[in-house]
């Protein structure tokens, strides 16, 4: 027994043993549920199991959707760039009436589910929609003279909503920061405000933009809810053609090579960020932030910044409250409804989520898909808050193993969730971890995909406790445990609670892998949405709207909270 | 050449610059001295167009600055921060206002060469200027402001982020690249040493006025009122009370002081204040009017004299003097001053 202690005692010392041991049960996990999946990606290939074999594979098969998807990223990027650069400029550099509201209001894209956007767009614009709906009791015509649904259009409309305020926050933070006396120097020296811009704010601010610019295209490539929902099948990116070949034409194999070939093309996006990242450490002293933000003057700035603004708020409240409204309203029959129908204000949407009809497209009542949502949610919490704080603290220990594991824990950032509900069906097929008799799973796909979120919340608090606080309150007789109870527990508990929220509005929200790990009894919220949205009759539609409206409440809650809880000057990314 | 007129400024609600008027001449250096928050470099900010004023002008030989953009008054500025463009290096940013002016490559390539001798930093021309130690990086600035050879350089506390051995050697070298240059400078700082060094002339700037303005020397002979007399330290304050004109007679908690007045002397009854200047006291003689007398708290050894603080009651600070010789902790002593070196001041700040 003695020994054993002292082995352990001796060991405990040496910070790579203590990473080992903190990464022990992260790395345990992330093998088997991450990397296992991965690896049985490429195995398929391989296998004679399907009689697939990579020379019979017609080569438009990949290369189409992968053109496609490169195609419409880019021009969703630019278009993104379009409004998020003069919207960064427009955070950093001015004060006006409304820029709290609005600063709030970029915040919420980020973590609003797919579904519920793509409900909003469609509540907005869609051939039920409010302007629909509206222009054909106004010119009484028969047919939606507007279409907005599975067109090109759509899809990059959506983008733009969730990506520029990406570029808002990443390029209006650096450029806030960014020392004005650099500005003001270059005056000074006789530069015109367009030089000054060309020669000195630009430069400085590019390897942001670009970080900035990466991200965006990686998120546009990877985009599944969206398209699928907005776009329809006829626009297969790689993640749609994914899902329709595995989920639908049941042919694994080519799924296989699209996920792996879509792997391939996020990772280098990715390193290519992190490489950025890691280097635009410019030394841009911070200092005199009240000079900076100012009131426009003149007439062109205060005009540009109107529209700006104007622009913003349209873009970001438009299909958010257009949701919301379109749930208390009853504008269209439900199905078997005929002659006159009472059109006007209703709960009936609400009240329905609670009833079982017959016919209604799963075995159980829609409220049980809110109350699989939050058990799946409750889990995934459990989960990434354990694993999170096991590598937080191996993080910390100085240990050569750190530089090998961080890249290997945020991968999954890289891989798509739906290359992950791939891999999970193809391994996970048989007793005891197949879906059917493990429903774990799916809490499982979104541990693994909230993990670096997490994992990026809680190390940098971790890493801001200076070790002098344990020293002292050790010095002062409080035993290891005690230390961590008394020191590290309260000093944590913001990030920890912010971990909560990102794990609970992530795995509510969560909707590739869910699509492939959802069993029909157990429907979660998000497949419901996308299940009712597309059904005819006003309930059905109805159900989809109230459902997302309380998602959406749910994550819009989360954010705010988040955002109160992180001291100024925090970011994402 | 510069006139500042009547600049108004006010900061948060509260008004920070208040009327501020000084001119420069040509060929002349004038130090802004101040305390920190005096709104030195508010001014300097409007001086050079960056910051508008809310109200008074800037004028250059007679033509009104206000509407004239900041990069088209061709006035040299050196931050405190120094601003170097980090992403440019040292001789990039030392070309920096020579090619805004379009200057010839081969112009430009000249006057970095020889603004780099003038620093004394010759081989320094690739160098990323974020890699420069602070002396370093305060000389490329000053190289930078110079450069395009502006019609005045404004310096904003150019020292004040450098360590003190540093700052006096540095302040030598910018008054011998300054007189060497002969570009009028304003030159603002808090530090008063710096200013004596630096400045051919003075501006005191407080509660948002020039309090007042004149050689170095000037400000030592003769402080304009009692805040000028602490600002630069100049001696013991004792307050008191005009107990008779002519001859001026004060009537203090320490008794009863004949001093001399700059100006009009105060009415009687009049609160005023009186400069006791520790370096010409003497211990006291039958023949002396002036004298005070306490107990020696504390000696100090400075080389030529000793620093003696004397205990003259609990009531009121200790009368710091510099004699001579020395005298005996926990002893008595009476210490005398002739008319001629006690000076009255205005209790008032502010403009009379």
């Amino acid at each position: 027994m003695k020994t054993i202690r002292e082995f352990l005692g001796r060991r405990s010392k040496n910070p790579t043993w203590r990473a080992v041991l903190f990464w022990l049960v992260p790395a345990l996990f992330l093998g088997f549920f991450f990397y296992q999946p991965l690896l049985a990606l490429f195995n398929l290939l391989f296998s004679k199991e399907w009689g697939f074999s990579l020379g019979t594979l017609n080569f438009s098969q990949v290369w189409d959707p992968l053109w496609f998807t490169t195609y419409q990223a880019f021009l969703s990027t630019l278009l993104t760039l379009i409004i998020g650069l003069p919207s960064a400029w427009l955070f950093a550099r001015f004060r006006f009436p409304g820029k709290r509201v609005l600063r709030v209001l970029t915040t919420l894209p980020f973590i609003l589910p797919t579904v519920v956007v793509a409900a909003g767009f469609n509540t907005l614009l869609g051939p039920r929609g409010w302007i629909n709906l509206g222009l054909m009791a106004l010119f009484d015509l028969s047919t939606p003279p507007v279409t907005f649904l599975n067109t090109f259009g759509a899809i990059l409309t959506a983008h733009v909503f969730y990506n520029t305020t990406i570029i808002i926050r990443v390029v209006s933070n650096a450029w806030s920061k960014q020392n004005i006396r650099l500005e003001h120097a270059a005056k000074v020296l006789g530069a015109s405000p367009w030089r000054t811009f060309r020669e000195v704010t630009l430069p400085l601010l590019q390897p942001h933009i670009l970080a900035g610019t990466l991200l965006v295209f990686l998120f546009n490539f990877t985009s599944f809810g969206v398209v699928l929902m907005l776009g329809g099948p006829q626009f297969a990116t790689l993640e749609v053609e994914i899902y329709i070949q595995a989920l639908h034409l049941l042919n694994l194999p080519l799924a296989a090579v699209l996920s792996i070939v879509q792997l391939v093309y996020t990772l280098t996006i990715t390193l290519l960020h992190n490489s950025l990242t890691s280097s635009k450490n410019l030394s841009i002293t911070p200092r005199a932030q009240t000079l900076v933000e100012r009131r426009p003057n003149k007439g062109v700035e205060r005009f540009a910044v109107i529209i700006l603004v104007v622009v913003l708020f349209s873009l970001l409240v438009s299909p958010l409250a257009s949701l919301a409204a379109r749930s208390f309203v009853k504008l269209e029959p439900s199905r078997g409804e005929r002659g006159d129908i009472e059109r006007g204000l209703t709960l009936q949407f609400y009240r329905e989520l609670g009833v079982n009809r017959r016919g209604s497209l799963f075995y159980v009542p829609p409220i049980a898909a809110i109350r699989n949502s939050f058990v799946f949610a409750l889990i995934t919490i459990f989960i990434t808050l354990i694993l999170g704080l096991l590598v937080a603290y191996g993080l910390r220990q100085s240990s050569p193993i750190n530089h090998v594991l961080d890249p290997l824990l945020m991968l999954p950032l890289g891989a798509s969730a739906i290359t992950l509900g791939l891999g999970f069906i193809i391994v996970f097929n048989r007793p005891p971890f197949s879906n059917l008799n493990f429903p774990i799973l799916l809490p499982i796909a979104h541990s693994l995909i909230a993990l670096p979120f997490i994992v990026r919340t809680l190390s940098p608090a971790l890493q801001s406790i200076p070790n002098s606080l344990r020293n002292a309150a050790r010095a002062l007789g409080a035993s290891p445990l005690r230390i961590w109870y008394e020191v590290d527990l309260p000093l944590l508990a913001p990030s920890i609670l912010v971990s909560i929220i990102f794990a609970l509005t992530i795995s509510l929200g969560e909707f590739g892998a869910s699509t492939f790990l959802t069993r029909p009894e157990y429907p979660t919220m998000p497949v419901a949405i996308f299940r009712y949205i597309s059904q005819p009759g006003a309930l059905n539609y109805g159900q989809a709207l109230a459902m997302s409206t309380l998602l959406m409440l749910v994550c819009a809650s989360g954010i705010l909270l988040i955002e109160r809880l992180q001291t100024a000057g925090k970011d994402w990314f | 050449m510069l006139t500042v007129e009547n600049i108004e400024k006010t900061y948060e609600g509260k008004p920070l610059l208040k009327k501020v008027s000084f001119e420069v001449h040509p060929d002349e250096t004038v130090c802004l001295l101040g305390p920190s928050g005096s709104g030195k470099s508010t001014l300097l900010r409007i001086i050079a167009g960056l910051e508008e004023s809310e109200g008074g002008r800037v004028l250059w030989k007679g033509e009104d600055l206000t509407d004239i953009p900041a990069h088209q008054h061709k006035f040299g500025l050196m931050f405190q921060d120094y601003a170097l463009f980090p992403h440019r290096n040292v001789a990039k940013n030392i070309a920096f206002g020579l090619r805004m002016q379009n200057a010839p490559k081969e112009e430009i390539q000249q006057t970095v060469k020889e603004a780099l001798r003038t620093i004394e930093m010759t081989g320094f021309a690739d160098r990323k200027v974020t890699e420069l130690s602070g002396g370093e990086q305060q000389r490329v600035a000053l190289a930078r402001a110079l450069a395009p050879q502006p019609r005045l350089l404004m310096l904003d506390e150019p020292l004040g982020a450098l360590d003190r051995t540093l700052r006096e050697q540095l302040s030598f070298e910018l008054r011998r690249i300054l007189h060497q240059t002969r570009i009028p400078a304003i030159y603002v700082t808090h530090d008063q040493e710096e200013a004596f060094s630096i400045a051919d002339r003075l501006l005191l700037l407080h509660d948002g006025v020039i309090l007042q303005s004149g050689k170095p020397a000037d400000f030592y002979h003769h402080p304009k009122n009692v805040w000028v007399a602490k600002f630069f330290g100049l001696g013991n304050l004792v307050e008191g009370e005009v107990r008779s004109r002519s001859p001026l007679a004060v009537n203090t908690p320490f008794g009863v002081f004949h001093a001399r007045c700059d100006g009009n002397a105060p009415q009687k009854g009049e609160k005023t204040s009186l400069l006791f200047r520790p370096n010409q006291a003497h211990i006291a003689g039958i023949e002396d009017t002036n004298t005070l007398t306490g107990k020696v708290i504390d000696q100090v050894f400075q080389g030529e004299t000793y620093r003696l603080s004397i205990r003259i009651n609990y009531d009121i600070p200790n009368f710091i003097v510099s004699l001579s010789v020395p005298a005996e902790i926990g002893k008595m002593i009476s210490i005398g001053y002739s008319t001629e070196d006690i000076l009255c001041l205005q209790n008032g700040k502010g403009e009379s």
